[in-house]
């Protein structure tokens, strides 16, 4: 009985943390190649097809020629900060998929077997968190480089994400009043009673603003600003090179996974198959740890709409980008939180 | 906090400064304070080389001016040539070159849309215009083998016949280019990021645009209505039915607006052009050894980016005695200070894209 314990209470949780690791780390090179091609199917042109079957070794030809290259540090960066940038920002991304569900439970032999590392009934907060961690990444390497690009990148980033981070906080918490929990597991089951959070009325404009946020907050385009090519060459990560700029890159398309993965789970059902409610439509969902699978198409809908965002609009300007935040997404996330709480009360 | 001001420095390796342009700006924050454009990195010695190369040998190397635009170059400097020589060019030379130079102020136009586009964060744009600019591209390799230095003007004429093969390629890339615009158009005209980014932006008082000399498309932007195809026409450019289209605001979305009505206008002279093209001769005589008698002459055009002009003197010996290029992209550059003061960094490099400068002609 005591092996067992150990086997339940501390080898699986390790695999499942192991394998969520390197899941995550397949999504970056599945991403990476993609959105490479993608974009290029948008603009007519073909992006990488040359490396493995419609080039999808791409990203791992790049993976080890960054990993090759020489590790260049200036002499006047600062040695502890320059260096621990790139840890945090990739730690805090990978942290935060410790309490994101992937999928429904497996019952086995008694033990059921869950899809997710860890549960926890401030999970949302946490998740939130630690995936804003990634900010302290953005200050140390663009100050720590004490290079001017980097420098104004940081600085950008740093006044960008704190921005976005409270309307995303308002638009996250009418969820949390909807499901009376910040358990993201309990978030999910909720929406198998009652369906899927996006179809509920009042939650369709916090759906907008957490997604818009959510473009913002991960750097993307048209919010690159930190990272404007053509203005500030590559922001906070210009004096960064090899295995630390690959860093800052993995991490860039976890946090992208992450909130592709928070919309799903907080918005569009997690695992569920559409209307799970509905008796008729249980054959979407055929057996115990389908929703994986479910889970797998919708945030991969988002990582695509990611990447068409991207082809289509052209950079915000940064005070524009300021301006968006506090003009707009801020009093419009109270106003609507002020809304749902009233609903919910009522 | 007390934020220092710091001296940053664009360039002359950065994607967005057009080639070797090194900007040194003083920001406060973001704030441009300062901007101090330094040039050179592209020098030549164009202007002295052609003191010892022969008229005919200095043609081709005009291509390596404005190399975005090369067959406006050639136009420039053979017209100049020819009024100096007094050569009579024929009519149906006159419109062939007329047709190439437009169909150049499209491909240029367009590069000018796709760069300034990407600058600004809509890399998708570059890639349509280039598809179109590919198009034209490919008139300019059938009709002289080459795509960019072209060499496709001789002075009194031209170098080859349209053949009907290639007025029909033609004619297919004039029908192509519309659509193109339309859609590049309805992916940047209505966007509300787009308009943030350039309504406003860049903007200089018409009567600054003319005491810095600005010219070209920038110009017209400002609402001055100075197009030397009107003004002073050239090249039979009379002939032609086509307006000028003007902006009011003077900023980087009315440059953008200006040169996309343009394209469509030079589509309009290239269809009336190849309709009513004349029969006859491609080249006027021209002896083999062209010696000019001594005298001097000075002839602009409407190029891509603004008035071209070129200044001769001839000693009466084969070889010129002195060029002088007028550049409109570095006249253009003069105002770029004045534009930039007071925004912030990213709109440089929206105010830069909207100048359409090209380095090769800055430096010579």
């Amino acid at each position: 009985m005591n092996q067992h314990a150990l086997i339940f209470d501390l080898l699986i949780p390790l695999l499942k943390a192991a394998a969520v690791c390197i899941y995550l780390m397949v999504m970056v090179i599945i991403m990476v190649w993609l959105e490479r091609r993608l974009v290029g199917w948008m603009q007519g042109r073909l992006g990488p097809n040359r490396v493995g079957c419609q080039g999808v070794l791409q990203p791992i030809a790049d993976t080890v020629k960054l990993l090759l290259k020489e590790n260049i540090m200036q002499k006047q960066a600062d040695w502890l900060l320059f260096n621990i940038a790139p840890i945090i920002v990739l730690v805090s991304a990978l942290l935060a998929f410790c309490f994101i569900p992937f999928g429904d439970t497996i019952p086995f032999k008694g033990y059921t077997f869950t899809f997710w590392v860890a549960e926890s009934p401030v999970g949302l907060l946490l998740v939130m968190g630690i995936s804003s961690l990634s900010v302290f990444a953005l200050v140390f390497g663009g100050w720590g480089s004490n290079s001017k690009y980097p420098l104004l990148g940081g600085l950008r980033s740093v006044i960008q994400i704190l921005s976005y981070e409270i309307p995303v906080a308002l638009a996250v918490l009418a969820v949390v009043f909807y499901s009376k929990s910040m358990n993201l597991v309990a978030i999910v089951q909720q929406q198998h009673e009652t369906g899927w959070n996006i179809l509920k009325l009042p939650l369709i404009v916090p759906f907008f603003i957490f997604w818009i946020c959510a473009v913002a907050e991960t750097n993307r385009a048209p919010f690159d600003l930190p990272e404007a090519e053509s203005e500030l060459v590559a922001g906070f990560h210009t004096e960064y090179s090899g295995i630390k700029f690959a860093f800052f890159f993995m991490a860039e398309y976890t946090h992208m996974v992450l909130a592709s993965s928070l919309a799903v789970v907080l918005f569009f059902g997690g695992w569920l198959a559409p209307f799970s409610q509905v008796k008729a439509l249980a054959w979407l969902h055929p057996f115990p740890g389908a929703g994986v699978l479910w889970y797998f198409i919708k945030i991969m809908g988002f990582l695509c709409l990611f990447i068409w965002i991207r082809g289509t609009f052209p950079r915000y300007r940064f005070d524009e980008l300021i301006k968006l935040a506090w003009k707009w997404m801020v009093p419009l996330a109270l106003l609507n939180i002020f809304i749902v709480a009233l609903i919910r009360i009522w | 906090m007390a934020f220092k001001q710091i001296e940053l420095n664009m360039g002359p390796q950065h994607p967005s400064t057009h080639g070797v342009l090194r900007l040194k700006l003083t920001v406060d924050n973001e704030v441009v304070l300062k901007i101090e454009p330094v040039i050179g990195y592209l020098h030549r010695g164009m202007e002295k080389l052609w003191e010892h190369r022969t008229y005919p040998q200095i043609t081709p190397l005009t291509d390596r001016l404005d190399y975005i635009a090369a067959i406006l170059n050639n136009l420039a400097y053979v017209l100049a040539v020819e009024k100096l020589a007094g050569l009579e060019v024929p009519k149906r030379a006159q419109y062939i070159r007329v047709i190439l130079a437009e169909l150049q102020r499209v491909a240029s136009h367009l590069a000018w849309a796709g760069f300034n586009a990407n600058d600004i964060g809509a890399a998708s744009v570059l890639l349509y215009s280039f598809i179109e600019r590919e198009g034209v591209l490919e008139v300019f390799e059938a009709y002289c083998g080459a795509r960019l230095t072209v060499h496709a003007l001789r002075i009194g004429g031209v170098a080859n016949d349209l053949t009907p093969k290639l007025i029909a390629l033609i004619r297919q890339v004039v029908a192509a280019v519309p659509q193109r615009l339309a859609d590049i158009e309805a992916l940047l005209s209505e966007n509300r990021i787009w308009k943030h980014r350039t309504i406003g932006i860049g903007h200089i008082a018409p009567d600054d645009a003319l005491r810095y000399g600005l010219t070209g498309p920038a110009l017209r932007a400002a609402g001055v209505c100075w197009d030397l195809r009107k003004n002073i026409p050239y090249s039979s450019s009379e002939d032609f039915d086509f307006e000028v289209p003007l902006g009011q605001n003077s900023d980087v979305y009315d440059r953008y607006l200006v040169r996309m009505a343009e394209m469509r206008q030079s589509l309009r002279i290239i269809t009336q052009a190849l309709d009513r093209l004349p029969e006859g001769e491609l080249c006027a005589k021209v002896p083999r050894f062209l010696k000019i008698p001594p005298g001097e002459v000075f002839h602009t055009i409407e190029g891509a980016k603004g008035e071209l002009g070129f200044y001769i003197k001839s000693n009466g010996t084969d070889k010129p005695e002195r060029v002088k290029m007028k550049a409109p992209s570095f006249i253009n550059m003069q105002c770029f200070e004045k534009m930039c003061q007071g925004y912030l960094i990213a709109d440089v490099v929206a105010i830069l894209g909207s100048l359409d400068i090209v380095l090769g002609e800055i430096d010579k």
